[in-house]
């Protein structure tokens, strides 16, 4: 298995206040490989250093100490940026230019022909769900949303191995980030690697193999999505209705707590470390009706406190 | 090192400029400028030939500084304020490529103003030379449509590529553009008593002071030199030799400049 990216010790400090700048760390050594062809979640709460990783590895940053490399090239060298596309947090791009005009302008800047440009960008942009009569119209006229998609558009329109995606679903209605989920998972298939930021552990779990998760700045936990929220898991929900009093004394049994929520439909709250199936097992012979099983899992909050204590 | 990047980017801060409104107004301004100074011409009979020819050219410099800085003072810090580019050296745009692009755009656009404005200046003394009479056409120093104003326009040109530099020099680390704008148009004016700054400092007593008047003549550009309006309009010939050298320490002063400017921009962090 070989990494796309790898940071090693990724180190950064921010001189912070005007009279007597002091550096504050902001990142604090840094290490996670992303595996070739995967889907990368760099996760975190809201000012954990993600956009600082990803600008690190941009070179838009320069490290305070540490290395990051891309394809096993220092990200200090710019050829390497012809194999990468990058959707900035809050992307803005210019007003005056139409959706068309800005992707065949970064076409140009990988480096494709004024033809190739033309016909990519075209694709690009059915790709990621820009519609044919906004194509021309100046980006100032564009909704979040829209402009979300031309970000996407112009991050592949030279068809990058890799694919880094800084909160790419923030502030997208829930159609867009099905949208946007649907190009990553496709990215994956044809084969590209793809890193992306976010706070939320449900976009991560729809998307991710792989993910590190950034707390002040440190990686509290790194590794296959799977290891690290299979202990976290916090038991799980099962309602079920048709239940009368007897029927809900005998399921209550396995649970740690039941709540009664109307006519005859119960809650049933199972503790953590017992599965759902034996209650599952017995609701047939006491003639109720099953619901919904959901498990309940730690909040992303959570694996951050755990982890950090 | 890719020309095709460098043009892509000078390209669209030159397309910029010609969807700018201000730009627009400027340029339309000063033509409008020259059509008044015809009536001026008409009533005179064409005596004032010196007055419009220097009027004239005394506008574009005015338009070309006044662009030169408005615009090159927004053009790198515009991009770092409003994050789009995060987007541009996200490619193998390399940070040089980048300033370099914007610096030929600018002059690009620059170029294209001037013309224009010569041009429309040029009408005017056309038309000056069509309706005056032998009598007044005998009595000027030089004749209307006299081929040396360009030489004059060229010079400005080489002042406009030293002032742009200086712009984008201030752009690279001020996201205020008031400041930059303040900064730049100081260069430009002191620049242009920079032959007199190192004569005072030699006339000096005090050695302190005349290190300083010395050194400040020698950093700033020397934009004196660039300034031969009133030869031109009084037809007096101006050495090819001249212009070549002005025209040469313009593109080195503008190089070094550029250099440094670069220099700090490829230290830069994009917060
Ligand atoms: N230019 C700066 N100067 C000082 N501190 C900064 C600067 N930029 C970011 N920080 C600090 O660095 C920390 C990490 O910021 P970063 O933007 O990387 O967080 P993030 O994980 O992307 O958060 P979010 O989810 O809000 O986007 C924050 O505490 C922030 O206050
Ligand atoms: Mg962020």
């Amino acid at each position: 298995m070989q990494s796309v990216v790898r940071t090693e010790q990724l180190t950064k400090d921010f001189l912070t206040g005007f009279w007597k700048p002091r550096p504050g760390r902001v990142l604090d050594a840094v290490s996670f490989d992303v595996p070739r062809g995967e889907v990368f979640g760099l996760l975190g709460p809201n000012g954990a250093g993600k956009t600082t990783t990803i600008k690190l590895l941009m070179d838009l940053l320069r490290p305070t100490q540490g290395r990051a490399e891309i394809f096993g090239r220092p990200v200090s060298d710019a050829d390497v940026r012809q194999r990468v596309g990058f959707v900035p947090e809050q992307p803005y791009y210019y007003d005056h230019l139409s959706a068309e005009e800005l992707v065949q302008y970064f076409a140009g800047l990988s480096g494709l022909s004024r033809v190739d440009a033309v016909a990519r960008t075209a694709a690009v942009l059915t790709r990621t769900g820009v519609r044919d009569e906004d194509r021309r119209r100046p980006l100032r006229q564009f909704s979040k949303g829209m402009l979300q998609r031309v970000g996407l558009a112009q991050a592949l329109v030279h068809d990058p191995e890799l694919v880094v995606l800084d909160e790419p679903m923030s502030g997208l209605d829930p159609i867009g980030r099905r949208d946007v989920r649907q190009i990553i998972m496709q990215l994956r298939d044809e084969g590209r690697t793809v890193l992306f930021s976010s706070h939320i552990l449900a976009d991560a779990e729809l998307l991710c193999s792989h993910v590190a998760i950034l707390a002040r700045g440190q990686v509290v936990a790194l590794g296959k999505l799977t290891d690290l929220t299979a202990p976290a898991m916090h038991g799980s929900e099962v309602v079920v209705s048709n239940v009368n009093a007897e029927a809900a004394a005998r399921i209550g049994a396995h649970a740690a707590r039941v709540t009664e929520i109307a006519d005859g439909r119960y809650c049933f709250e199972l503790a953590p470390g017992e599965r759902p199936e034996p209650v599952i097992a017995i609701l047939a012979a006491a003639g109720a009706t099953l619901v919904s099983v959901s498990p309940v899992r730690a909040s992303l909050e959570d694996i951050f406190l755990e982890a950090i204590q | 090192m890719s020309a095709t990047r460098v043009q892509l980017v000078a390209w669209h801060v030159f397309k910029e400029g010609a969807r700018d409104r201000v730009l627009f107004t400027m340029v339309g301004f000063a033509v409008l400028l020259f059509g008044a100074s015809l009536l001026l011409g008409q009533l005179t009979a064409g005596q004032d030939l010196k007055i419009i020819k220097d009027l004239g050219l005394a506008v574009i410099e005015v338009s070309g500084v006044l662009m030169s800085v408005l615009i090159g003072v927004g053009l790198v810090a515009r991009e770092i304020d409003k994050r789009s580019i995060y987007g541009l050296l996200a490619r193998p745009l390399r940070r040089w490529e980048f300033i370099l692009g914007k610096y030929v755009g600018l002059l690009m656009t620059l170029a294209a103003n001037v013309a224009v404005m010569t041009v429309a200046l040029y009408a005017v003394l056309a038309w000056m030379q069509w309706t005056a009479t032998p009598a007044v056409r005998a009595s000027w120093e030089a004749p209307a449509l006299d081929p040396a104003m360009l030489v004059a326009v060229v010079l400005l040109m080489g002042e406009l590529a030293v002032l742009t530099a200086v712009a984008l020099f201030f752009s690279t680390f001020s996201s205020s553009a008031l400041w930059s704008t303040l900064f730049s148009l100081g260069v430009f004016v002191a620049g242009q008593f920079s032959g007199q700054l190192r004569e005072l400092a030699t006339a000096v007593g005090s050695r302190a002071a005349g290190a300083v008047g010395t050194a400040l003549g020698l950093i700033l550009p020397a934009f004196g030199a660039f300034d031969v309006k009133s030869q031109v309009v009084h037809g007096l010939a101006i050495p090819l030799e001249f212009v070549g050298m002005t025209m040469a320490y313009a593109a080195l002063y503008a190089a070094a400049v550029l250099t440094a400017t670069i220099a700090v921009f490829n230290r830069r962090d994009f917060q």
